[in-house]
């Protein structure tokens, strides 16, 4: 231990403190959902009276929850395919592109990150009105992607910044047309970046409420909007359960996502054969 | 000659003003090596890239084989490319990236596998088919680069500046082994470099590029012996340079006054009227520092500076007002002169030649 450093150790110990209780102060909402979850009670207590699995056989067979689950995957999957589709030729394009005001143009396609969700929600709830899109999946869907196009966008020019422009160069001299050389040079290369944008796409559709709420009738509600309306009208600890399962899905968006990064960030394998010079 | 890409009147702009490339008008004849030398933005590059479909020329027209290429996709136009940076696919192993192309052409896809293997033989790598272009050193990535653009057998392959990343001692290997590939195949390579040495190593002609225009199309002996203007004699090997005027013309020779008023017997190739400002070049080899040597030209030299290279010197003196005069003798030769020496300088009027500014 050197002496520069003994004065630090009382702060150290402040720090690890700290750091505990913000790490508590976030996380310790989210576990008290999974006793509730559990209890074999009719009410939202704790502590909770008994245990039981009551409640998540509620939620899996209730006709409300089901088809609640059914449509946020239904949305969730086409908001991501579309998002991703859209969003990556978008970046591609900006990318390849020769023309003035790119960076306004990212700007611009960025704002639903950046405009309150009510507000896009409301915009998009008269429009709908409009087109008579409201209270079907198909303008959900519309209205999602709006949302989750900027997050691909942003995450495929970002791995974009890798990608040498040249190799495109060279698989046309190869003979290779552009859609082409885009499947079998630009795909492979950008797919993690591709692959993080989908995985965000379906997150931000998989939780969205605001516009949920403006857009979606009874019949399509998403998980979401029908946690939101089981609040309001009789709270039940299905609620609860809901909220674990939703829990464990944004589980598993994390370790996909993390596996995306690991493998991106991967280093080329090794040089081998070492004595050879050139 | 038997032509194979034709230049007529190309020229290229961005802004409408300035011309990257004004007037070009070049012939390539089938089989053989021509360079485009030049500094950066004299534009020998963009020459290449409206060549390989990459830019659009804003006039004129480029044919390859008699068929106007204006227009036609990079991709269809069916001339191989090398890059500096090598441009290999990264996600692919060398193998692949040697099939890439066959299976952009419609070769069969039994034909594929021997083809990859004769291309890898053919630049010495057969034993790195399987690796990654990251797991190779620069040296091997760009052989595979070459090998990757001759594979589909193209009529004319695009080289541009492909050993300005590496090592010198690598650079004049591959540069041998590029001459000795074109020498086999007998395809049509356009090299674009702006390295001077590379360019008479390698090429059947050099088309000196600056300012947008060609200043010289010749042979590298002929562009060498025989620049066309200043610009050339400087920019291809080394150069004394005088200015001065010319005096008067008897047949090849010409009498040149330096702004100190000595008298220069020089060789002109151009017309030049008397009275007309000129440019003198003289190559340092050329440059003789033996007291008993019969040439025109005389003058005395203090020796300011010896700049040993190994196999001669370069002896820095001041000759006619000029400091910088270079002179390359063997060095055996300078071990008997020391600075502040005057030394004998003397050159034939035939290698000091009277140019315009270029």
């Amino acid at each position: 231990m050197t002496a520069a450093s003994m004065p630090g150790r009382p702060l150290h110990a402040l720090l690890r403190a700290t750091t505990a209780v913000v790490l508590l102060f976030l996380v310790l909402p989210i576990v008290v959902v999974f006793p509730l979850s559990f209890s074999s009670g009719e009410l939202l207590t704790l502590p909770t009276p008994g245990w039981s699995w009551r409640w998540y056989e509620d939620f899996f067979t209730s006709g409300k929850w089901l088809l609640a689950t059914r449509n946020s995957f239904i949305v969730g999957i086409a908001t991501a395919f579309f998002a991703t589709l859209l969003g990556t030729l978008c970046a591609l394009g900006i990318y390849l592109g020769r023309f003035r005001g790119k960076g306004l143009l990212v700007g611009m396609l960025s704002t639903p990150m950046v405009v309150p969700v009510v507000v896009t929600a409301v915009a998009v709830y008269f429009a709908f009105a409009v087109v008579g899109l409201n209270n079907t999946l198909a303008g959900l869907i519309v209205a999602h992607t709006v949302l989750s196009v900027p997050y691909v966008l942003i995450t495929v020019l970002a791995t974009l910044q890798t990608f040498d422009a040249n190799l495109l160069k060279a698989a046309a001299t190869l003979g290779a047309p552009p859609h082409v050389a885009f499947r079998r040079v630009v795909l492979p290369l950008i797919a993690p970046g591709v692959a993080t944008g989908a995985l965000f796409a379906f997150a931000t559709s998989f939780d969205e409420l605001v516009v949920a709420i403006f857009v979606a009738g009874p019949e399509q509600f998403t998980l979401p909007r029908q946690m939101y309306a089981g609040v309001r009208e009789f709270l039940s600890p299905t609620i609860a359960a809901a909220a674990v399962l939703l829990i464990l899905c944004s589980l598993v968006f994390l370790a996909l996502n993390e596996w995306i990064r690991t493998r991106m960030n991967a280093p080329a394998p090794a040089i081998a054969d070492p004595a050879e010079p050139n | 000659m038997d032509p194979i890409v034709t230049f007529e009147g190309v020229r290229k702009t961005y802004d409408g003003a300035t011309f990257v490339v004004d007037e070009l008008n070049l012939t390539l004849a089938r089989g053989e090596f021509l360079t485009l030398l030049g500094p950066s933005g004299s534009g020998k590059t963009t020459t290449l890239m409206m060549l390989a479909g990459f830019e659009d020329p804003s006039a004129g027209t480029i044919t390859l084989d008699g068929k106007r290429l204006n227009h036609v996709p990079a991709h269809r136009r069916g001339i191989g490319m090398v890059f500096q940076n090598y441009a290999l696919f990264p996600h692919m192993t060398v193998a692949q990236n040697l099939a890439f192309p066959l299976e952009m052409h419609g070769v069969a896809k039994a034909d594929i596998g021997p083809r990859v293997k004769r291309a890898l033989d053919m630049v010495r790598l057969p034993h790195l088919r399987d690796r990654r272009p990251a797991q190779l050193s620069g040296g091997q990535q760009q052989r595979v680069a070459v090998a990757r653009a001759l594979v589909y057998g193209p009529k004319l392959v695009l080289m541009d500046e492909p050993l300005g990343a590496l090592d010198k001692q690598l650079r004049y290997e591959l540069q041998l082994e590029i001459k000795h590939l074109h020498d086999e195949l007998g395809v049509t390579i356009v090299y674009v470099t702006h390295d001077q040495s590379e360019a008479l190593t390698m090429s059947d002609r050099i088309a000196v590029f600056h300012h947008g225009r060609i200043q010289q199309l010749a042979s590298p002996g002929e562009l060498y012996e025989r620049p066309c203007n200043a610009f050339v004699a400087s920019f291809v090997g080394e150069n004394n340079r005088f200015d001065g005027t010319l005096v008067d013309r008897d047949g090849a020779l010409c009498r040149v006054r330096l702004p100190n008023g000595s008298l220069i017997v020089a060789s002109h190739a151009t017309d030049l009227a008397a009275g007309a400002p000129v440019v003198l070049s003289l190559r340092p080899e050329r440059v003789s520092a033996r007291a008993q040597a019969a040439h025109e030209n005389r003058f005395d030299g203090e020796l300011l500076e010896v700049i040993y290279q190994g196999d001669h010197c370069k002896l820095r003196l001041r000759v006619a007002g000029n400091e910088d005069f270079v002179a390359k003798v063997p060095a055996v030769e300078s071990a008997q002169w020391r600075r502040g020496d005057v030394l004998a300088v003397s050159w034939p009027a035939q290698a000091c030649m009277a140019l315009a500014e270029g």
